[in-house]
């Protein structure tokens, strides 16, 4: 990689839930701009992932707001800071490259991004949201990556590689509907199966799957895949049994299992952070790290007395802003100033 | 009150169970091994049992959104419920449960 591709900034956040998106907003108002990186395709984390539909309480100011509503407010809320997301994109590797005085970090993603930056905001939650493993004897072998098969994959990242394979896919809901929609054309055949004749995905995929299905363009059958046949790392059949206990195989390389998301620390556990049970120890001054230049706010950090709750998250983003501020800007002064009453803000808020 | 939860390596305990908590919580404040990534808002689908037969019919027929949801879980049986979506009343006193097998 080239040094143009490099993106060199003051703040890289891992994690756009919504205490990292919060952060943009505090950090903003000292001048700060921020990147954000996200495995998910949306911002939000738990709130927009686990409960967008289910009301929340105990929003301060707020006696009632979904958890997509409280997402949606705080996109509105940080407009003016203008952050750059980086989304369906997992922070990978976390380096520093240079002192406790003058921090810098080189942050690389799995999608090949690469930063350079003073300081790193950790609000990763409860961790990256991946796609859940089914416990299928023996799938391992067939997973495809580096010295294992090439016949399980939990995501797409390149509809190519499925070109004139016999792709089976598991699940009812939209990851499945619309990945077998979409690979469709490009497979030799798709199968997609499902437990039940009742499919949660989004009705227009579902007739159109049902129609395909009608003029014979693809497969669907009613069942759940118990294992997995195949000489070696080549996976050749899936066996299932329907809802009547009855055992059948369905000839295929290619699996696609979609179970859902489920929340892992993944690679943050490889950056030296002294992780305390899958936790990140932050001091409650500055919610900095053991590492100088990297913060850890929201559900991923503890100290005595940690609350998991989105409005500790907000109040430790405010915090760790400050401290950034000091690595960004050495030489310049802090001014504490309300929103309220400050033309300075306001003028960086775009209200006055 | 009680309920008897059968692990995933076939032991069988018996919890002392509380009227107006769910199913899932008394599992997993007695420290048994069940995720319940969500808290209970049938949203993960990590809270899969399996009810013992003579006690399916018992229990109050799951909701849609339950039934949606066992589409995350693995190896779904007619027995199959969401240990978050099942409140504990007196009349469930004796209830057994099995642990379904965990997606990684
Ligand atoms: C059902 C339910 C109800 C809740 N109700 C309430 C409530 O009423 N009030 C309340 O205050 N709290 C509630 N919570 C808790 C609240 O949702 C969390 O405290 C909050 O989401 C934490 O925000 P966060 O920004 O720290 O992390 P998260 O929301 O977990 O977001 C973290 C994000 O970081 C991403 N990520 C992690 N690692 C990486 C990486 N290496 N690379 C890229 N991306 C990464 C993840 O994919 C995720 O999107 C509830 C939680 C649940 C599940
Ligand atoms: S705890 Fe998540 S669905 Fe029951």
């Amino acid at each position: 990689m080239t040094n143009d591709n490099i993106i060199t900034t003051d703040v890289v956040i891992v994690g756009a839930g919504p205490c990292g998106l919060f952060a943009v907003f505090e950090l903003g108002l000292l001048d700060i701009r921020a990147h954000l990186v996200d495995i998910l395709p949306k911002v939000g984390g738990q709130c927009a992932e686990l409960y967008p539909e289910k009301p929340i309480y105990d929003i301060p100011g707020f006696p009632v707001v979904t958890g997509q509503g409280l997402v949606d407010n705080l996109i509105e809320q940080i407009k003016p800071f203008g952050p750059t997301f980086h989304l369906n994109q997992m922070i990978q590797a976390l380096e520093p490259t240079g002192t406790a005085e003058a921090p810098r970090f080189r942050v690389v993603t799995d999608a090949g991004t690469v930063f350079d930056t003073k300081t790193v905001l950790i609000a990763a939650g409860g961790g990256s949201f991946q796609p859940k493993k089914p416990p299928i004897p023996g799938i391992d072998a067939y997973e495809g990556k580096s010295g294992g098969g090439a016949g399980v994959f939990y995501a797409v990242r390149k509809m190519e590689a499925f070109r004139g394979r016999d792709v089976l896919i598991v699940g009812g809901g939209d990851s499945a509907l619309d990945w077998t929609l979409n690979l469709q054309p490009i497979a030799r055949r798709v199968t997609l199966m499902h437990r039940r004749d009742d499919f949660r995905a989004a009705p227009h995929s579902v007739e159109q799957m049902r129609a395909l299905v009608a003029s014979g363009q693809m497969d669907m059958k009613l069942g759940q895949v118990t294992g997995l046949r195949g000489e070696g790392a080549t996976l050749e059949a899936a066996i299932c049994r329907d809802a009547a206990g009855e055992t059948f195989e369905i000839a295929c390389d290619t699996l696609l299992p979609f179970f859902g998301l489920t929340m892992k620390l993944g690679p943050i556990a490889d950056w030296g952070l002294n992780l305390n049970e899958n936790l990140i120890p932050a001091d409650t001054e500055k919610f900095e790290t053991s590492t100088p230049g990297i913060f850890a706010i929201g559900d991923i950090n503890t100290y005595p007395g940690k609350l998991k709750l989105i409005l500790s998250g907000f109040h430790e983003a405010a915090l760790a802003a400050q401290k950034v501020h000091r690595y960004v800007y050495p030489d310049k002064r802090l001014t504490f100033q309300y929103t309220t009453s400050s033309t300075s803000l306001q003028k960086k808020l775009g209200v006055a | 009150m009680h309920v008897r939860v059968v692990d995933r390596e076939g032991e069988e305990r018996e919890l002392e169970a509380l009227e107006g908590w769910r199913l899932m919580e008394i599992i997993r404040d007695w420290g048994l091994p069940i995720k319940a990534e969500c808290g209970g808002a049938c949203a993960c689908a990590t809270c899969h049992v399996y009810v013992a037969q003579d006690w399916v019919e018992k229990l109050h027929p799951p909701r849609e959104d339950e039934l949606d949801r066992l589409d995350e879980a693995y190896d779904v049986r007619p027995n199959s419920r969401l240990a978050c979506q099942i409140l504990f009343s007196p009349e469930l006193d004796g209830l057994t449960v099995v642990l379904a097998p965990e997606l990684a």
